[in-house]
């Protein structure tokens, strides 16, 4: 991990994901979201409660990206998706299969890996 | 309340070596007091959009350094809303006139982008997204609107092939435009057959790295008729809207709710309905965008758009001209000018001295659609003929 300042929520997301207890802020009226949040912003609701994210969740969009900007330039191409994991909606890179094999409606589990360029953190899908 | 607006300006958009931000904003003002017959010294206030000043440049603070180097000493705001930054500056300034607070208002916007490298130029453009959730993640400007694409085709059908022809047809419309960054016919084949940015976009379907300002003179109605000013255009209604930042914490990743609600306050305003619309400039930063803006404004239902261009419905001779300046496709996009540049090029369409304004003669009606980030803000103004 590079020595940087910590992002509270989003580290402690990933730190939680690392140790195989991802969580999400789930409100009264059930929305999820990703920390960090203090406000359910559909409803106004503040009682947020650490819930158990789904061990699996399906990609409902992606791209492969071929252009990155200087963070990313020594890991094109890679897989940029859009999955949900029940009530919540995550953006990670798809690694562990082909690109060209990755379709709207696979099935991924979390994980965390490391960008090549930077070494930092980022949040992966893989293939179930 | 309608403000009119007394005089526009645009730089070419383009690559303008050695040309700062500031020195672009400045050609764009002092055309515009040109064209309005005003002067620095008649300005009440300014508000300049800017996004990536900090990032080219180095330049914070920079609305006090526009103004200035435009030669007006009125207090001056930069509005920072990503690519909506000077949609959302001629916004500022309509409502400062409605509000009695000034007469006069320039407002507009500048970017340089062309002065560093592709690479530094697309970490700067995807600030404008989500800096945990979605830029640590890998995720690109031409990334975000590949992954609204990708799930649109999905959820409604259509392709690359109908993609392609939105950018054929705003590159067609910039032949003539000498304002513009691309003044050079593609074909659809181009379009398909250029590298792979990002799946499913190839360089044809993303708006360019440009240089370039944009400014407008608002006046009030008072103002105008007291210094016999005899402007022919107004923004009669004006509309923004915002929404998540990340397109995962979205509702839908196919449809824009900020346009839909900028639009529905800007129609609302104006009194008028999207049929009454002749002629629309919307932001086309990636071809899909196009294609999701018109079904935000109500021109089409939603999974509809996608076949407009392909259908030649939205060309210069279709029922609705959609980005008769070339767009941000081939008009260029220098970020921040690109909301003001519509206004100007929107304005001269419906007053006549737009190289393309016989195709629109009998316009009277127009609509521009500025967008931020991938529509986490969204800015719509109505402009209508006066007199």
């Amino acid at each position: 991990m590079s020595d940087h300042a910590r992002d509270a929520g989003y580290d402690d997301f990933l730190d939680a994901v690392e140790a195989g207890e991802p969580y999400y802020l789930e409100s009264p009226s059930g929305n999820g979201w990703l920390p960090p949040r203090e406000v359910d912003p559909e409803t106004g609701e503040r009682e947020l409660v650490e819930t158990d994210l789904p061990e699996t969740g399906e990609v409902l969009t992606y791209t492969i990206t071929n252009v990155a900007g200087p963070s990313f330039a020594d890991d094109t191409p890679y897989v940029v998706a859009i999955a949900e994991f029940g009530p919540v909606r995550i953006t990670g890179q798809i690694r562990g299969m082909d690109h060209d094999d990755v379709e709207v409606g696979q099935t991924v589990e979390l994980s965390v890996g490391r960008n090549e360029t930077a070494e930092e953190r980022v949040v992966v899908f893989e293939p179930v | 309340m309608s403000v009119p607006i007394a005089g526009v300006g645009m730089t070419p958009f383009g690559q303008h070596e050695e040309l700062t931000a500031r020195q672009l904003f400045a050609e764009a003002a002092l055309e515009a007091f040109e064209d309005a017959g005003l002067a620095p010294t008649d300005v009440e206030e300014v508000f300049y959009g800017n996004f990536m000043g900090e990032f080219a440049e180095q330049q914070g603070h920079s609305g006090p350094l526009a103004a200035d180097m435009a030669g007006v000493t009125a207090p001056a705001t930069r509005v920072e809303s990503a690519c909506a930054s000077s949609g959302a500056a001629v916004r500022f300034g309509v409502n400062r006139v409605r509000s009695g607070g000034a007469d006069v208002v320039l407002v507009g916007g500048a970017e340089r982008m062309t002065n560093i490298s592709t690479a530094e130029g697309t970490a700067a453009l995807a600030a404008a997204a989500d800096a945990l959730w979605e830029i640590k993640q890998g995720i690109t400007f031409p990334g975000a609107y590949s992954l609204m694409a990708q799930r649109y085709f999905h959820e409604h059908g259509g392709g690359r092939e109908d993609l392609a022809h939105v950018a054929v047809k705003n590159h067609s419309n910039a032949v003539e435009n000498d304002l513009a960054q691309f003044q050079r016919a593609i074909d659809v084949d181009d379009v398909l057959e250029a590298p792979t940015v990002c799946s499913p976009f190839g360089l044809y379907d993303c708006s360019p790295m440009s240089d370039g300002a944009s400014a407008a003179l608002l006046v009030s109605k008072a103002y105008a008729e007291e210094h016999g000013l005899d402007p022919e255009v107004a923004i009669t209604g004006t509309g923004q809207s915002s929404d998540r930042l990340a397109l995962a914490d979205r509702v839908s990743m196919t449809h824009t709710p900020a346009a839909e609600q900028a639009g529905e306050t800007a129609f609302a305003e104006a009194g008028i309905e999207p049929d009454d619309i002749d002629v629309a400039e919307v932001h086309d930063c990636f071809t899909i965008a196009e294609v999701l803006a018109l079904e935000a404004l109500g021109f089409y239902e939603q999974g509809e758009a996608i076949h407009a261009a392909t259908n030649d419905e939205t060309t210069i001779d279709g029922d609705l001209p959609v980005n008769l300046s070339g767009g941000l496709k081939a008009k260029g996009h220098p970020v921040g000018a690109t909301g003001g540049a519509q206004v100007s090029e929107m304005t001269k369409l419906l007053r006549g001295d737009h190289v393309n304004s016989d195709a629109v003669s009998d316009a009277e009606v127009g609509i521009t659609h500025n967008a931020g980030g991938t529509v986490a803000s969204c800015v719509v103004n109505v402009l209508e003929v006066i007199a």
